[in-house]
């Protein structure tokens, strides 16, 4: 008999061949090379140490992103907002980065907890919503993401510009990103906000797993009607979780901010690190492991997609049909789980 | 040599640690009803499951009519003829009657468009030829239990059903309703449908069926007539020991009021007052059984005093402290347990293991949690404790709370709720869906509560378990409190008199003419 906690690793691995797979076929039938298109893939992704170093600079926000939805999942909640929070986060980290100068050890705290704040108030406004009107948070989140987009634009100009596009840089001691680190991996825009990301999903799996508060958040996720005949409130819960994923989405945008960039620009759309949290999140089965994982399949996924043309002729756009197809894989698990399910029997 | 529609020859069905099914045989002969009977885990849902469909047996045969058949679905099963009312209702809240019964299998007109009038037409009449009365129109969530069991009937018929099983159809019943019920099952069989019952209530085996096959912790003991057979026998063949119906107690030793209500008022959800100036008092050592029939605001009442309702008015006092507006929390930590009605929907965490099911109300506390942090070892270890004690029968303490038999899960629950040693215990229909065996436990359990000195407020809608096991009956009838009996000075037929309405006069004259 293969069990649950089997078959949540087993979807996921096999929904990313299955995704591979698809790509392949495409690749034949539109006559290139699916070989030399995924050892281009590859290549571009960890072919040196300058990519390397891209792939994990791709894959710091994605992990943020990706524990926010996760983590408002859990609770039951479905976070569509992360979009609008990464906004709200970066700004507020540059913001901090720019306006005060303060010694490095406490500059970059201050950075990142300004971000995580930011995006917690943001998240707040569909928490409280839903847990006192009972509006749905999908909705609400929607719209947040629109005026975190057009508010953090205005800011930008009439705050950190005078009527620019762009802002001033940070200060060096806000900044994630250090020459030497640079150095070592080929100068690629790599930043110490690996270390921040890592620190946070180990933080998250903690609190879901082995806290009170994850006990009661998970609860709640599962069965509302339980956890409040069990004593435990779950409007607090809803609006705790939201504000907590809020946070974490803030503190992806933050890592754009002080790690990647330095600075913000002015958006003409969405950065979709957000809504590729969704993603990140459905493929890693919601858990912090697993989000870490998908995260950094995705990053190398987008990084590595890069080199395709150049090495292999293959558009990049590609990648998007195999990451498509990853996400509708999993999205389809009862196929998937029937599939192991058949197989395991056929083993016996 | 006998026609069988259905035998399940020589089944063995395993799950991960456990042997659900070995060597069980069951052969339904047309036109029959006939129950399947064992205790709580004993296999009796996997069993059915495996010929609807649902899971695969490692082992042994199933025929149809005589030929072999490999039943890898449910849909399968359907087009074999065989339909199947589970012991939880699989029907969807916000569509109508009529949609759900044709869900999966929806006549179209055109390419593509549901015929809802032609559905309409041939359940109305479908419900007209079995006496299945339904609303074809009305949502699922505002309909009775019972109808959501017609309309469940009526689904297996739509798809031609000729062989019906039906998981613990009456323990989510009133008496009307199970009397409706068992006239339904005649028609059915009248009309040469056969039917397997799952019951864990003897009388109804006895009244309704023809047969009865005994499963014990897995195994098949056999099948046996029921003309030959009696209540006695039945139960001893399934648990395997002699079994004690009538409790057995010393007469209570109450002390002072413990629950003490006041001019209750109780609104429900839609604003209707259901619990009308109620007074009830309760006191430390003794059992107050509340008899009424469903509906007539005992769970308002229940919601209450738990806290997860808001009161309108009144008075709830516990040992002279008031409940009145505290939380579910607050509640709790004055020494009040409460084992809920719907175990599915407020009693468990469905998809947390038993262990942490076991402390869904304790978890904060010393020493399940430290700082915040939850004492995995003592949670699991708490499990164990109460899994051995109260007899719940588990693969073990990390099986999720969903893979448990429905009889097991209440266990859990009422092991978690007792356990607490709460000044006041609710227990709301506590045996619900329990065997003969697991009751007489509860029940003795609850009498200990009582001998320890706590308060005991029972709600049954089954008259022999509040005849049984209080120490003093409470009727309730239209959110009040209409009457308060010994239970050794009245009859089943005064209290149903009562539970209808009837005044104390006319019930006790009406009672004592025909007694
Ligand atoms: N999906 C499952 N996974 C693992 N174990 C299961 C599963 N379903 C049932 N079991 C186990 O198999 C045994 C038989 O369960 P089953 O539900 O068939 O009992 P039952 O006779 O219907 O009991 P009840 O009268 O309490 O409903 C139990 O020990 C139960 O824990
Ligand atoms: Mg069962």
């Amino acid at each position: 008999m293969t069990d649950n906690r089997k078959m949540n690793i087993l979807v996921p691995i096999l929904s990313v061949l299955l995704g591979f797979l698809v790509g392949a076929i495409i690749m034949i039938a539109y006559g290139y090379n699916p070989i030399a298109g995924y050892s281009a893939l590859f290549q571009g992704a960890f072919g040196s140490l300058y990519n390397v170093g891209e792939t994990i600079r791709r894959t710091i926000p994605l992990v943020l992103t990706g524990l926010a939805v996760a983590f408002a999942f859990r609770a039951g909640l479905f976070n569509i907002g992360a979009e609008g929070q990464v906004f709200v986060g970066w700004f507020a980290a540059v913001w901090v980065g720019v306006t005060f100068e303060l010694p490095a050890i406490i500059h970059i705290p201050v950075a990142i907890l300004a971000a995580a704040l930011a995006g917690a108030i943001w998240a707040a406004v569909p928490g409280i919503l839903k847990a006192t009107r009972g509006v749905h948070e999908v909705v609400v989140t929607i719209m947040m993401n629109y005026i975190a987009l057009h508010v953090t634009n205005y800011l930008i100009r009439t705050v950190l510009s005078d009527g620019g596009s762009q802002s001033a840089r940070i200060s060096q001691s806000a900044s994630l990103s250090t020459q030497g680190l640079k150095e070592m991996f080929g100068y690629s825009q790599i930043h110490w906000g690996f270390v921040v990301s890592i620190i946070l999903a180990v933080f998250i799996w903690f609190f879901l797993e082995r806290t009170t508060y994850g006990f009661e958040l998970r609860a709640v996720g599962f069965n509302p009607n339980a956890a409040n005949y069990a004593g435990m409130s779950v409007k607090r819960n809803i609006i705790l979780a939201m504000m907590l994923s809020g946070a974490l989405a803030g503190v992806g945008g933050a890592m754009e901010g002080i790690g990647t960039f330095g600075y913000m620009y002015t958006h003409a759309s969405y950065t979709n690190l957000g809504f590729d949290g969704i993603a990140v999140a459905l493929l890693g089965a919601n858990t912090a492991p697993g989000v870490v994982i998908a995260a950094f399949l995705f990053g190398a996924l987008k990084v590595g997609a890069l080199s395709m043309p150049p090495l292999s002729g293959v558009p990049s756009e590609l990648v998007d049909i195999v990451i498509a197809m990853i996400i509708f894989f999993v999205a389809a698990s009862y196929m998937i789980r029937l599939l192991i399910l058949r197989f395991s029997k056929g083993e016996k | 040599m006998e026609n069988y529609v259905i035998e399940m020859l020589n089944i063995r069905k395993e799950f991960p640690g456990i042997v659900a099914n070995n060597n069980i045989n069951l052969q339904l002969k047309k036109g029959e009803i006939h129950a399947l009977l064992g205790e709580n885990g004993a296999g009796k849902s996997t069993l059915m499951n495996v010929l609807f469909g649902l899971y695969q047996p490692e082992k042994g045969e199933i025929r149809v009519n005589g030929e072999k058949v490999n039943i890898t679905d449910p849909n399968v099963a359907n087009r074999l003829g065989i339909g199947m009312v589970h012991q939880h209702f699989m029907l969807v809240d916000t569509f109508t009657v009529a949609q759900n019964i044709i869900l999966g299998s929806e006549p179209t007109k055109g390419a593509a468009v549901v015929d809802i009038k032609k559905a309409e037409k041939e359940i109305t009449e479908l419900s007209k030829k079995y006496g299945l009365h339904v609303d074809p129109n009305a949502k699922v969530r505002d309909i009775s239990v019972g109808m959501q069991q017609r309309a469940e009937i009526l689904k297996t018929l739509y798809r031609g059903a000729e062989v019906i099983i039906l998981d613990e159809p009456t323990a989510v019943l009133t008496p009307q309703e199970i009397i409706e019920l068992m006239d339904i099952m005649k028609a059915l069989v009248s009309e040469g449908i056969s039917i397997i019952l799952i019951t864990h209530k003897l009388k109804e085996i006895m009244e309704a069926s023809d047969r009865v096959t005994v499963i014990r912790k897995g195994e098949g003991i056999g099948t046996v007539n029921v003309d030959e057979t009696d209540v006695d026998e039945l139960a001893s063949l399934m648990v395997g020991r002699q079994v004690n119906f009538k409790t057995e107690k010393e007469p209570a030793d109450p002390k002072g009021v413990a629950l003490s209500i006041k001019d209750l008022h109780v609104k429900d959800s839609r604003q209707a007052m259901m619990v009308k100036g109620l007074n009830l008092e309760v006191k430390s050592g003794e059992i107050v059984g509340i008899a009424g029939i469903d509906g007539n605001g005992q769970s308002e009442l229940i919601e209450a005093i738990t806290g997860l309702r808001k009161s309108e008015s009144g008075e709830i006092k516990l040992n002279n402290k008031s409940l009145m507006h505290l939380s579910p929390r607050k509640v709790t930590e004055s020494g009040v347990a409460h084992i809920p009605q719907d175990r599915h929907k407020f009693g468990l965490v469905l998809d947390y293991p038993i262990a942490e099911n076991m402390v869904l109300q304790t978890y904060y506390q010393k020493p399940f949690s430290k700082n915040k942090i939850l004492s995995f070892n003592t949670i699991y270890k708490h499990a164990e404790k109460l899994i051995e004690e109260f007899d719940v029968r588990t693969p073990g303490t990390k099986t999720k709370a969903r893979a448990l038999s429905g009889g097991n899960q209440q266990k859990a629950i009422i092991a978690r709720e007792v356990d607490r040693s709460p000044e006041l215990l609710i227990a709301a229909q506590p045996t619900r869906g329990l065997d003969v065996g697991a009751i007489e436990t509860i029940h003795r359990r609850l009498i200990e509560e009582r001998d320890k000195g706590r308060a005991v407020l029972l709600v049954s809608f089954e008259l022999d378990e509040v005849m049984n096991v209080s120490d003093r009956i409470a009727v309730m009838f239209d959110g009040q409190i209409v009457a308060e009996l010994k239970p050794e000075e009245t009859n089943e037929q005064e209290l149903g008199l009562l539970m209808a309405g009837s005044s104390k006069e006319e019930a006790r004259q009406k009672a004592g003419d025909n007694s």
